[in-house]
């Protein structure tokens, strides 16, 4: 079985720094080329976590702000981009916490035993499982699902999977060890993938029974 | 192997970030362990859906209408000099 493969390509850093430097001396149009470049990314990242449209258009324009008034603190052994990520993941937070003051919103939460993540049920899925629903119908069984994962779950899974951030990355923006990420991206996909299952798997088997034959892949 | 050992470096085998005896021993598990092989397929399948959903793209309008703003305040805080920064 083949490795997932990163999807992110990213511009050379030293042009980035340049972009950096001449923002940093009060080029106004450098940043605008570091917004144009990354703002897809702090959106899609922000609603993730907020699951909030207007939250996640406040966070685009306030962490953008923030990085520009801030430029000054950035030291350059990260990437900016990463830089960045971790000052929209909490301003993220912040809304979500204002918005959900009953619940704590930490990155710290944990759950207490495996037991979460262990697979209740194993059923294969069609083989084109996304082909089964149009483009609507497919957003909103995904959004649906992830709502459903803790806030500190998704939001590794968005930094990682989605957006294609290293494990060493991840643990940066979200000032996290790195087993940590690695038992949180773990969680979240098994997670996911279990919620998927009742969307995706192949109808024409007995639903519930379960299968212990030998493995041909069943593809 | 048991099904919980495999499972443990899930993440680590479908990234790619573990040794070749390792990966052996995981894929000889997948070729008899039809649960695991599953499960395995179908979180990578997880991943692809999600990465490739395009799942709260950013609409063009708002993205001109956003930077306009951002862009805007970077002019007004640059006016306003090092204090208003």
């Amino acid at each position: 079985m083949s490795t997932i493969q990163n999807r992110v390509t990213e511009p050379p850093v030293s042009d980035e720094l340049k972009l950096v430097q001449a923002a940093k001396a009060g080029d106004v149009g450098a940043f605008e080329e570091l917004v144009r470049r990354y703002d897809r990314n702090v959106f899609r990242i922000a609603q993730h976590i907020t699951q909030n449209r207007e939250d996640a258009e406040d966070v685009v324009q306030d962490a953008f702000l923030k990085a520009y008034g801030n430029l000054n603190q950035f030291q350059g052994q990260s990437k900016f981009y990463t830089w960045l990520v971790r000052i929209a993941v909490n301003e993220a937070l912040m809304k979500l916490r204002r918005r959900r003051p009953e619940r704590v919103v930490s990155l710290d939460e944990d759950v207490k035993t495996e037991e979460d993540s262990l697979p209740r049920e194993v059923a294969d899925w069609s083989p084109n499982p996304e082909q089964q629903y149009n483009q609507a119908e497919l957003r909103d069984i995904l959004s649906r699902t992830i709502q459903g994962l803790p806030p500190s779950f998704r939001t590794v899974f968005v930094l990682r999977d989605v957006e294609g951030l290293s494990t060493e990355e991840t643990a940066e923006a979200l000032d996290l060890s790195i087993p940590a990420v690695k038992s949180r991206l773990l969680r979240a996909r098994l997670q996911l993938r279990d919620r998927l299952s009742r969307y995706f798997q192949r109808r024409e088997s007995a639903p519930g029974k379960p299968r212990h034959e030998s493995g041909d892949g069943n593809q | 192997m048991k099904c919980s050992e495999f499972l443990q470096e899930l993440t680590n085998y479908l990234d790619g970030a573990i040794d070749d005896r390792t990966k052996a021993e995981l894929e000889d598990h997948l070729a008899w362990c039809h649960n695991c092989y599953v499960v395995c397929d179908t979180t990578k399948k997880t991943i692809e859906i999600y990465r490739n959903s395009q799942l709260y793209e950013l609409p063009e309008d708002l993205r001109t209408r956003l930077r306009t703003a951002i862009v805007s305040k970077c002019h007004a805080k640059k006016k306003a000099g090092p204090e208003g920064v």
